[in-house]
């Protein structure tokens, strides 16, 4: 450790990188060796906190992340001692429980601990018992070390709920005993399946688009993305993870259009497909040849590989015309044949009469059950061009009523005149 | 760590009193499968675990302001009810739960037992 001359703001940025990159890691290792998921989110923040103060006086460590676990580990034996002093036992006791997890590990999984550890976490994390809101939460914060201020502002909740959220489930992991452990054969490919809602539940927080800090929003979802990566770096063929990266990266591909420079809503048809990200799209593409598509898949699997074909067919379209949408018609139909919900029902419609003409998509929408604002602006859009503009501004107007996002509402008013 | 496990409703398992003495019977062998799987596997052990009577033969225990009143009947107007439990020591819920799958499929609720002397 030398002290050189950079100036603090380099600092932060090697702060920030060790945090992105090695957080997921420094926390398997922790929870791995102390079996004490609720001390190790603490320790892992304090040692930041640390790095922050330090690094810019002592000099950059030679290796960030192993400084970084060398001061998080103190604070957790600190705490662990605390505890065993409270409770009046011998302090000894704690380095025998800490020499005994580590033997344990090491001798229940001679392969590669470490990213044995990274699926344990990442699986704790998702554990179903949990449930998604606080398994999203806890996966950000503790997998991709996503500050809680930054993980209440995407969920839009307050900084306080949100860290009483984490907590709870923290809490919970300890209480209940769920293990950090790979799960049984039968029951590892349900909890792959809970892990993937998860990251979707994470991703769509951020895609659906809201008032406020898209760009942050858009962050959201690619942290959601990185969770997904995660887990298929452990399992590279898992059927519902390879899915639904698929699914992921061509939604997000066309974040940087989905807005234009007013921060209005833009439409599919209209966006500029010059701006859509093509080294994701083509990924997700390749991703949907993959072998691991091609045999018996789950429901859950079929819903997101499905939904990323109809995805794909906009994504390679050269034009808005040229989209194929009779095909798109089709894969809805094998969507909502798999129990997809209302909400496909709907898309099939604009679907519909795109393929068919507005009448027939007017014919479609009348089966559609969805609550909210949605079918109402659909409505609007195929009476419209069948030439009923009365008509379309009294559906536009009730759309407008029931809608409660600021940027879509902007969008419909714009369409009511 | 200990658990208690309930055995708080039917679920897909349906009602034992609707079952021919076939079925019965092969809702029992579950429960010996249940066990047996317990005694084998390393660190599980059922430290109790009993069928309960019917919520016609339940009596609830109330006091108020020292004074105690029973009144027949179940606690809680829910419509499933506890039909039995389990105590079982187990090293983790996913042990727990991957053992508790041999059972007939009711609806089971898993409490930690706290341990107050920790």
């Amino acid at each position: 450790m030398t002290p050189d001359r950079m100036t603090p703001r380099p600092y932060a940025a090697a702060l920030q990188d060790v945090v992105r990159d090695d957080w997921g890691r420094l926390a398997a290792v922790l929870t791995g060796q102390f079996r004490r998921l609720d001390l190790v989110e603490d320790a892992l923040g304090d040692a930041a906190e640390a790095a922050a103060r330090r690094w810019p006086s002592d000099g950059l460590p030679e290796r960030p992340a192993a400084w970084l676990l060398t001061v998080a580990r103190r604070r957790i034996l600190d705490q662990l001692r605390a505890e065993a002093m409270a409770a009046r036992r011998h302090p000894l006791l704690v380095t025998d429980a800490e020499h005994r997890a580590e033997r344990s590990g090491v001798m229940a999984d001679p392969g590669d601990l470490i990213d044995d550890d990274r699926l344990r976490l990442v699986l704790l994390c998702t554990h179903p018992a949990l449930g998604t809101e606080g398994a999203a939460a806890l996966a950000l914060r503790l997998v991709l070390g996503v500050s809680t201020h930054d993980i209440a502002r995407l969920f839009l909740v307050s900084e306080p709920t949100m860290a009483a959220r984490i907590t709870r489930a923290k809490k919970k992991i300890v209480a209940c005993g769920l293990p950090f452990g790979i799960p049984s054969a039968t029951a590892l490919p349900e909890r792959l399946e809970a892990m993937a809602a998860t990251a979707y539940l994470a991703f769509t927080a951020g895609y659906a688009p809201a008032s406020g800090d898209a760009l942050l929003r858009a962050d959201l979802s690619g942290e959601a993305i990185r969770l997904v990566r995660v887990g298929l770096s452990l399992r590279p063929n898992e059927p519902v993870l390879v899915a639904l990266l698929a699914l992921m990266l061509l939604q997000h591909s066309r974040r940087d259009a989905r807005l234009d420079a007013a921060g209005d809503l833009v439409l599919l048809p209209d966006q500029d497909r010059t701006r859509w990200h093509a080294t994701e799209i083509d990924e997700a593409v390749a991703l949907l040849t993959s072998p691991a598509l091609r045999g018996p898949i789950t429901q859950q699997t079929a819903l997101y590989a499905v939904q990323a074909r109809i995805a794909a067919e906009h994504a390679l379209a050269p034009t808005s015309p040229a989209t194929r949408w009779t095909r798109i018609v089709a894969l809805y139909d094998v969507l909502l044949d798999l129990g997809a919900g209302p909400s496909a029902a709907l898309a099939r419609a604009v679907a519909v009469a795109e393929a068919a003409g507005p009448a027939a998509g007017l014919a479609a929408l009348a089966t559609v059950t969805l609550p909210g604002h949605r079918p109402h602006a659909a409505r609007g859009e195929f009476l419209a061009r069948l030439g009923d503009h009365q008509g379309a501004r009294a559906a536009y107007e009730e759309a407008v009523a029931l809608c409660d996002n600021d940027v879509e509402r902007r969008h419909l008013r714009a369409r009511v005149r | 760590m200990k658990y208690l496990v309930l055995l708080i409703g039917e679920g897909d398992a349906g009602s034992w009193e609707a079952m021919t003495a076939e079925q019965q019977g092969a809702e029992m062998e579950k429960f010996e499968a249940f066990g047996a799987a317990c005694a084998q596997r390393d660190g599980v052990e059922i430290l109790g675990g009993e069928a309960l009577g019917g919520p016609d033969t339940m009596t609830v225990m109330r006091t108020r302001a020292g004074a105690v009143s029973l009144t027949d009947g179940p606690y809680a107007e829910s419509v499933e009810q506890l039909g039995g439990f389990y105590l079982v020591e187990a090293p983790d819920l996913d042990t727990l739960v991957d053992l508790l799958r041999l059972l007939p499929a009711y609806d089971i609720q898993i409490s930690p037992v706290v341990d107050i002397e920790a």
